[in-house]
């Protein structure tokens, strides 16, 4: 392992490609140098090293923003059922209050068993429930913090706080991207990302081209990405008349790694505004696969999000390393659309009918394209939802138990892991930090935790800090 | 595993029969087992968790969450706990290692017998025995002599050329005149030089032409911006509060005024390390002294509803402590959070102690007019408040008002009771605007300030529906108000406020937390400065003012090592210890540690002037060298570590943008001020939390303020200016002592298609149609000048031409195109030619000589 310092964004390229670039600059015309940037990966940690053999190589983020209610959907309670109505007599704190006048509720949902593996699901999830035997879910998992923008924040960065490189730069930074032409690093949304906002997906102290970089389901989907010169005819032209004095320039001074960076980044920003869109166009998809994911449905919504679903596969068939796709807040207003506070009932069912189909055909795709075993998918979400509530109809928010679950990417599907108590107030069997899921995730991808790290503010900083063990249970 | 369990039948029979406890002999039984396994990490070397078992009185004080050991009563005894690892905490000893069941018998004997230590045992006469280390780092600064070496033009580079000589490389020769003026300026004021001023410092043949040009940036008002830049990295200034609803801070501004006007006017280090710290401790203290500290108002904000304020203030405080650590110390203390530092001599006690200095502040907002605002308002006011007054008595404010004080006084102390209610009174103590109102509400209201009044007032408008409901509030009009009366305010001219801190009328005593949890106190602590460092010597207990004091302190080996060495990066692109950001045991040792303490002394017994030391700087021939590349030099340093060179280094986010606008002729150089909202690319916002109903959202600047420098840029926390973020401008939520320089093709997507850019091409494509003489040739020199400070070489002057004349033709039938490139018809060029010179000033503005500082 050499140092992060070496790692791709930043301007200390490895020798090998700046001895290249440097002949490039004196002899090769522009095409072989765009022939170099098209080549295959750039690592990150210098030589593309894993700490181990990966799993998984990519990885597909369907976050839940809001607190998906855990005994709802993958946690069974009959117990809750039985309870249903009667006076919930523990302590229920809200900031520095106890509330009082709560009661127990039953899921308004029925679970079944389903696929060889019999894991539980509710109803809410038709398309998902087919999918159980691929699946890996964790039903013990824990979250300090009952608000959505830490939770949300711990979920995405290791902190609460803001500020840190989130899972997907952190991945960016280890393993580096397989295409040069598309960001490494790509946040799917339609409008909307979770409480915390852009911080949850930011490259925090690590070199700005580990940051997401966001795409928007309807319209123009990158910033910036439309050339301001309409004509490509013409924006050629200023590149490379801009690339040849930089050139020369770069011999008039001797050699410097700045200038052959620069002279990528335009390469890279140039090829990016005609394959963003190309990557994204689902025109090139089969009528069957467009109907597999429900892209043409009339709810806008659910159109809008089973679009992203197939995006995210296309993106990360190009070599894009890191996908996440974040929910429309339809239901749940500002703080996530899972939060129901309120009609759950209603929330909850158009979540699950937006998501559901989507998600599904996802793995279903990746599995019958062969990509399934080295794309991880994980379905996640802040924390769970309480057990009792103080009105029928609603549940708040549950930092002591909730559920994740993961499939492909080396995941052993059909597995149930960890337990919570039996009316879902807390986790008490093999209790699952949110550090430990992503100890796990970045062991899928061939990483030990504890060695990625990256030297900021006089610490040699990591994304699981002094926390995290690799659940090897989930692991086939 | 039989005799195992048969011994333990054994012990429990043993205990059981000895009524009375038979008497333990600690030499021989219990120190064996201490010595074995605690004194490792709780003895004479080291003391975890402030606890140590080698000596009686101290093992019986206990650690940082109180007493261990109860004489008398084992089964109360924290140690016992620990280590059975029954109190849901890892078993003590950490590892595999477990005490064995006997072992635990002991220690319970041992305890429940008294647990007397030997008498001999030697007692501690201090708790926290000052610490001695030998790191580079904490010993004193002293001026060491100049090497005598010749050549050179000061005495920075007497360090620099004795080093090299000793690695017998030599030094390069002075940069170019032109590159030179260019390096100075950006380094001085973050501007280039104008195509006059660079004309005129070649026709200087004076022998001192370069100091002149340096004085000449060192005077200019452009200096407090471009370090006060520097300062806001590291106080982790933010224009709004991140978090949740990641409200905008309308006033955060005032307080960058300061900085600039400090820096402007040479402030001496050390007071402007005691006015951020404490100037609002400082006797007769001016309203300027209270607006430093707005420095401490830079921490994050939460107003989420839900969240327990004691925890909220908890971390606020815990940011102060290690962002006042980070800056002026360079240690990382916020480690010691939650356990003793793992590489650094410092306790957790020692972060707590800082901690102390911060527990009982609090934070307030005040009026602070700038020159000119005092008139207009005071000639105002009575109108002002009569119209107020008239709106709120329409609205029947007053016994509503007063209901709901009633209601919320009651809510506070029956909390729990009334769900809507209590929402109310979270939402007066998280999202009152202006001031604490969660303070105001619980002051009678006859004792309250006409502003303190006025902001509660206005609270309550905007939200008593969180008590009584939306549909209720509507009936009552109060959305109506609530609009009325923000745009009274509008209205009238208001004086600039400011965010400051204070200290609280009764103090209260501040604890170490047990794991860094809000929650859990240990140990009481009093304000005191690390171990490690020089004792502070305060009579009675330590004030921030004491504290800023010992910063600055002569003693204090880090605080002017630190600063030199942040000044040297912004001047060298690394420092000369190049962990700038960290002092700690783990820093990197300096280049040259002679020449750091040098400039140390230089800065500390100079006056603490920060332009008298860049002046030095910058005016050695070791900054004034070429910047060119050395083949012999790649193979020998690769990192320039030597400076047998100056170092090329891309412009900054904020200079790259500020540099486009100066060279095009569309910078606005209005010094100080208001933040403001630049064209933001669509979507951004819509992207952000904050931004939806509680935010500002990002009213795009229309007027001249769109044009004015990056610094000034609005730094909303959840969703940074693209152009900043992409270009490695650091996120505000920590302390940021360097930044780093990274390379992404959305650096160059943003300079090639952002509006502003573009904006900046056609203006400086107008300027030289305008100004210059109707050749090529001399057009594409005077672009160069503005934008370079050079003329083109020849070679480039043929490729600019068959770039011109391959776009004219391409243009040419383009209609749209002329159109989005040419927005004006100039007297002096067709309208395809002015398009084609915006292509060609593009070009410009996308070189990378053009973003760089060589």
């Amino acid at each position: 392992m050499s140092h992060p310092k070496d790692c791709q964004g930043s301007q200390q390229a490895p020798l090998k490609r700046r001895d290249v670039l440097r002949q490039a600059s004196t002899g090769f015309g522009l095409t072989a140098l765009a022939s170099l940037m098209a080549d295959k990966a750039y690592a990150g940690l210098a030589g593309g090293g894993t700490h181990f053999a990966p799993k998984a190589k990519n990885v597909i983020f369907c976050f839940m923003p809001g607190g998906m209610s855990h005994v709802d959907t993958f946690d069974p309670k009959p117990k809750l059922a039985e309870l249903n109505g009667k006076k919930f007599d523990g302590f229920y704190q809200v900031g520095a209050k106890a509330e009082t006048n709560r009661q127990w509720l039953g899921s308004p949902w029925q679970f079944k068993q389903h696929g060889q593996s019999g894991v539980w699901v509710s109803d809410l999830f038709p398309h998902i429930a087919t999918c159980v035997d691929e699946m890996a879910v964790v039903r013990s998992m824990v979250s300090g913090f009952p608000l959505h923008p830490r939770g949300n924040l711990l979920m995405h960065t290791g902190r609460n706080t803001g500020g840190f490189p989130s899972l997907g730069s952190w991945v960016n930074y280890a393993l580096g991207s397989e295409n040069k032409n598309l960001p490494g690093y790509v946040l799917l949304h339609a409008g909307a990302v979770p409480p915390g906002g852009l911080e949850n997906f930011s490259n925090g102290f690590l070199p700005a081209t580990h940051q997401a970089t966001a795409m928007h389901a309807e319209g123009k989907p990158v910033i910036n990405i439309d050339a301001a010169d309409k004509d490509p005819k013409i924006q050629r032209a200023k590149l490379d008349t801009l690339l040849q004095q930089d050139r020369q320039f770069l011999a008039s001074i001797g050699q410097d790694d700045g200038i052959d960076a620069a002279i990528k980044n335009y390469e890279m920003a140039y090829t990016m505004q005609s394959v963003v869109p190309d990557v994204l166009d689902l025109d090139k998809e089969s009528a069957a696969t467009k109907k597999l994911y429900g892209v043409d449905d009339a709810e806008r919504h659910k159109r809008n999000y089973s679009r992203q679903c197939l995006r995210a596969r296309r993106l990360v068939e190009a070599g894009v390393r890191f996908v996440e796709i974040t929910c429309p807040e339809v239901f749940g207003g500002d703080n996530g659309t899972w939060d129901q506070h309120s009609d759950l009932k209603k929330g909850h069912e158009g979540n699950a009918l937006i998501t559901d189909q989507g998600v599904a055909a996802l793995i279903q795709d990746l599995k019958s394209r062969g990509m399934l075993g080295e794309t991880l998918v994980v379905w996640a979400t802040e924390f769970g939802r309480t057990p009792h509530a103080p009105k029928p109809d609603a549940r708040d928010h549950h930092e002591t138990a909730f559920t994740v679950w993961m499939a492909g990417g080396g995941m052993k599907g059909g597995t149930v892991y960890g337990a919570t108590d039996e009316v879902g107030m807390k986790a008490v069997e093999n209790v699952t930090e949110v550090h430990d899921l992503h100890a796990t995730i970045l062991y899928a991808l061939g990483l030990d935790h504890k060695k990625l790290t990256y030297r900021f503010g006089g610490r040699d900083v990591s994304l699981t800090d002094v926390h995290g063990h690799v659940v090897r249970e989930l692991l086939a | 595993m039989k005799r195992l369990h048969l011994m333990r039948v054994v012990w429990v029979a043993l205990a059981l029969s000895a009524n009375g406890w038979a008497q333990v002999d600690f030499a021989r039984e219990v120190q064996p087992i201490l010595r074995k396994n605690c004194l490792a990490c709780h003895g004479p070397g080291m003391q975890q968790s402030g606890f140590r078992l080698d000596d009686g009185t101290a093992a019986l004080k206990g650690g940082y969450s109180g007493a261990a050991i109860i004489p008398g009563d084992a089964k109360s005894s924290p140690l016992m706990r620990r280590v059975r690892g029954d109190q849901g905490l890892p078993a003590m000893p950490p590892g595999e290692k477990r005490l064995k069941p006997e072992e635990l018998a002991v220690l319970e004997r041992w305890i429940a017998a008294g647990a007397s230590f030997p008498a001999k045992a030697p007692g501690l006469t201090s708790a926290v025995p000052r610490v001695n280390s030998k790191h580079w780092a904490f010993q004193p600064v002293q001026r060491p002599a100049l090497p005598e070496i010749a050549g050179g033009r000061n005495a920075v580079d007497k360090f620099v050329l004795a080093r090299l000589a000793k690695e017998k490389i030599a030094a390069s020769p002075e940069a170019d005149r032109r590159v030179l003026l260019r390096r100075v300026s950006f380094d001085l004021i973050g501007l280039p030089p104008t195509a006059a001023e660079t004309e005129e410092f070649l026709r200087d043949t004076r022998p001192d032409a370069y100091e002149r040009q340096v004085d000449r940036l060192l005077a200019s008002p452009h200096f407090g911006e471009k370090w006060a830049r520097h300062w806001l990295d590291q106080a982790r200034y933010a224009d709004s509060d991140g978090y949740e609803k990641d409200w905008s801070r309308p006033w955060a501004w005032r307080w960058r005024n300061w900085v600039i006007d400090s820096i402007n006017t040479d402030m001496p280090f050390d007071r402007f390390t005691t006015e951020q710290i404490a100037g609002d401790l400082l006797p007769n203290a001016k309203a300027e002294q209270h607006v430093a500290t707005g420095f401490h108002r830079n921490t994050l904000t939460n107003r989420e509803g839900g969240i327990d304020d004691r925890q909220f203030r908890f971390e606020a405080t815990l940011d102060r402590a290690s962002t006042v650590s980070s800056v002026w110390l360079g240690l990382t203390m916020g480690c010691a959070q939650c356990h003793d530092h793992k590489y650094d001599p410092i306790s957790q006690k020692d972060f707590y102690s800082l901690f102390a200095f911060f527990d009982n502040v609090e934070e307030v907002n005040i009026d602070a007019p700038l020159a000119g605002e005092f008139g207009p308002w005071i000639r105002s006011q009575n109108e002002y408040q009569r119209k107020r007054d008239a709106l709120l008595a329409e609205y029947n404010v007053a016994a509503l008002q007063a209901d709901w004080e009633k209601n919320i006084l009651y809510t506070i102390a029956h909390l729990g009771e009334r769900t809507d209610w209590d929402l109310a009174w979270d939402c007066v103590n998280k999202l009152t605007e202006d001031g604490d109102g969660g303070k105001i509400v619980q002051i009678p209201s006859a004792k309250r300030t006409p502003r303190e009044r006025d902001i509660l007032t206005d609270h309550f408008v905007a939200n008593y529906h969180f008590a009584i409901g939306n549909k209720k509030w509507k009936e009552l009009k109060l959305d109506e108000l609530n609009k009325k009366l923000r745009e009274l305010k509008t209205q009238y001219p208001q004086l600039s406020q400011a965010y400051v801190i204070s200290e609280v009328a009764s103090p209260k005593s501040s604890f170490l937390r047990v794991r860094g949890d809000y929650k859990t106190n240990g140990i009481e602590v009093q304000p005191e400065t690390p171990a490690v460092l020089p004792a502070l010597n305060a009579s009675g207990r330590a004030t921030r003012v004491d504290l800023a004091r010992w910063l600055t302190a002569s003693e204090n080996p880090l605080t002017a090592r630190v600063a030199v060495n942040r000044i040297w990066q912004e001047l060298f692109g690394a420092g000369l210890a190049r962990t700038t950001d960290d002092f700690g045991t783990r820093s990197e040792a300096p280049t040259h540690p002679e020449l750091l303490d040098w400039l140390a002394a230089e800065f500390r017994e100079n006056g603490w002037s920060r332009k008298a030391l860049i002046r030095l700087i910058v005016t050695s021939a070791t900054y004034r060298q070429s910047s060119q590349a050395r083949p012999e030099l790649t193979e020998k340093d690769p990192n320039n570590t030597l400076l047998a060179k100056q170092t090329r280094l891309r412009l900054p986010g904020e200079a790259i943008r500020d540099n486009a606008l100066r060279v095009s002729g569309l910078l606005t150089p209005t010094i100080g001020g208001p933040s403001f909202n630049p064209p933001i690319p669509p979507g951004v916002m819509e992207l952000s939390y904050g931004s939806r109903g509680w935010g500002t959202g990002w009213k795009e600047a229309t007027g001249p303020e769109r044009y004015r420098r990056g610094l000034y840029i609005q730094f909303l926390r959840t969703t940074p200016y693209p152009l900043l973020a992409n270009f490695d401008v650091p996120k505000s939520t920590v302390a940021a002592c360097r930044r780093d320089r990274s390379n992404t093709p959305l650096q160059a997507l943003n300079l090639l298609n952002d509006p502003v850019f573009l904006e900046a091409a056609q203006a400086l494509a107008v300027k030289v149609l305008i100004d210059a003489p109707s050749s090529f040739e001399a057009r594409a020199e005077a672009a160069y000048q503005a934008a370079l400070s050079r003329k083109p070489t020849a070679a480039e002057q043929t490729r600019l031409q068959t770039y011109f004349e391959k776009q004219k033709t391409l243009l040419a039938d383009d209609a749209k195109a002329i159109d989005q490139l040419a927005p004006v018809t100039l007297p002096t060029a067709t309208r395809l030619e002015t398009a084609v010179w915006t292509a060609l000033a593009s070009v410009i503005l996308n070189l990378d000589e053009f973003i760089t500082r060589e």
